[in-house]
């Protein structure tokens, strides 16, 4: 479903990754400063490798050789940031209708319930993210991020930023979330203990490469 | 307590419709100016940023003088100007706005170009991956969270244009009924005998709209603030 075969300088440190998705979640698992992020941001297309090939449904999104390089807001994937950058001047309500505005379908209240009630976000809908907790913020933000009808769904270290009992509360939602909708995920994460649960399989990234791929068993 | 004469009433009047006028057409230019300076890096950046920033440092009369002879009746932009669209600036109030919207815009290009600097682009990035292009990242996500900047840089330049005195006079000149600003009038006032007690009566006037505007300015810019940072 997603392939990925990408190359970036960065610097001095260098990332040559190639690997590919079905549907369920793949974990990207690595140490800090591995390369993960700018992987996702070359499927997201916020950076632009240098070479390489970034195919999604078969639909070709990047090649320079083709010179492709669709545009980020034609690419209809759904980005989960770790600090969740909710838009601080619209309340929760409207950040989660922004994908729908601006992809230009009418909002769906069927779906729009659907997702508030796996999120567990009903109370939130009316406040502005300004004083929301670390935990709210960030189920907001997968809430936006699915709203947008993604084609895939990419989430670098959701639950980063929050305490352990938070991270417990939240990962019952991705769980859901993985089996619950149909769209593949991309899951970013240093913490083998965190994405056991979610992973139905791993790519291991270390120093800019692919050092292994597999299974769950791989976290061990 | 006020008993100003038609003629004085003119002067505030006048000097509120060009302040007004002068400040609403500033604004597209100086939020685009602002963002480009904010965000782009291209060849002659510096020029442009200089070019914005004249009218701060050059003696307002030297800007008057320069307006005069860019847009006057027979220079070549004013000829150009008027043959072609009726446009014209020299002796008339349009060319009181106009200089008084080139003396403000810089202030109010540097409050929109910092309030710019400020914002988190990964909010932008946000907008990116959720569809919106860049014409919508800019009027749903970069727009509003500038807000508190446009305001303090559309205040700033009314309250520049209502005070503006040297580049206006050198450029249209100091006609009653037509180009005779508050300032103006005020200048005229103290040159004449017997003038001193309606020249502290328009000062009253100047001082008494200087302190609304900064008021609403105020409210709206706390409004728009709590806006961005509320709950």
């Amino acid at each position: 479903m997603l392939s990925v075969q990408v190359e970036k300088q960065l610097g001095g440190f260098s990332i040559d990754v190639a690997f590919a998705s079905e549907s369920g979640a793949t974990v990207l698992f690595g140490s800090s400063g591995a390369g993960k992020t700018s992987v996702i941001n070359m499927i997201a297309g916020l950076l632009k490798p240098d070479r390489g090939r970034v195919v999604l449904h078969d639909e070709v999104l990047f090649d320079d050789e083709w010179r492709i390089d669709q545009a980020v807001w034609r690419r209809r994937i759904g980005y989960v940031f770790q600090e969740g950058r909710l838009f601080p001047h619209l309340s929760i309500r409207h950040n989660l209708d922004y994908g729908s505005w601006m992809g230009g379908h009418a909002a769906d209240p069927a779906a729009f319930a659907h997702v508030v009630e796996l999120l567990d976000i009903g109370h939130l809908l009316d406040r502005r993210p300004g004083k929301l907790s670390g935990g709210e913020r960030q189920r907001a933000a997968v809430g936006r991020a699915l709203l947008m009808r993604p084609r895939l769904l990419l989430l670098d270290e959701p639950l980063a930023s929050l305490d352990a009992a938070r991270k417990q509360d939240i990962l019952p939602y991705l769980e859901r979330l993985r089996d619950g909708t149909q769209v593949p995920m991309i899951y970013v994460s240093h913490n083998a203990a965190e994405v056991k649960r979610i992973a139905t399989r791993v790519v291991r990234i270390e120093g800019g490469r692919v050092t292994a791929t597999g299974g769950v068993e791989l976290l061990n | 307590m006020l008993d100003l004469s038609p003629q004085d009433w003119v002067a505030v009047q006048l000097s509120i419709r060009i302040a007004i006028v002068s400040t609403l057409i500033a604004l597209p230019f100086g939020i685009a100016i602002g963002y480009v300076l904010a965000r782009k890096s291209f060849w002659g950046k510096s020029v442009l940023d200089a070019v914005v920033h004249l009218p701060l440092v050059l003696p307002p009369v030297v800007t008057g003088y320069l307006l005069l002879i860019t847009f006057g009746r027979k220079a070549p932009v004013g000829a150009f100007l008027a043959d072609h669209f009726g446009i014209v600036f020299s002796f008339r109030w349009t060319g009181a706005a106009l200089a008084c919207g080139v003396m403000a815009f810089p202030l109010m290009v540097r409050a929109i170009r910092l309030s710019i600097e400020a914002i988190d682009r990964r909010l932008e990035e946000a907008a990116g991956t959720l569809g919106a292009n860049r014409m919508w990242t800019f009027v749903s996500v970069t727009l509003p969270l500038a807000l508190p900047g446009v305001i303090a840089g559309t205040m700033l330049a009314f309250a520049r244009a209502l005070g503006e005195f040297g580049a206006t006079i050198t450029f249209v000149s100091n006609i009653p009924n037509e180009t005779q600003t508050i300032s103006a009038a005020i200048y005229t006032l103290t040159q004449v005998p017997g003038g001193d007690r309606a020249a502290l009566q328009l000062a009253i006037v100047s001082i008494i709209i200087s302190l609304a505007a900064l008021m609403a300015s105020e409210w709206f810019a706390r409004r728009a603030s709590a806006r961005l940072h509320g709950n």
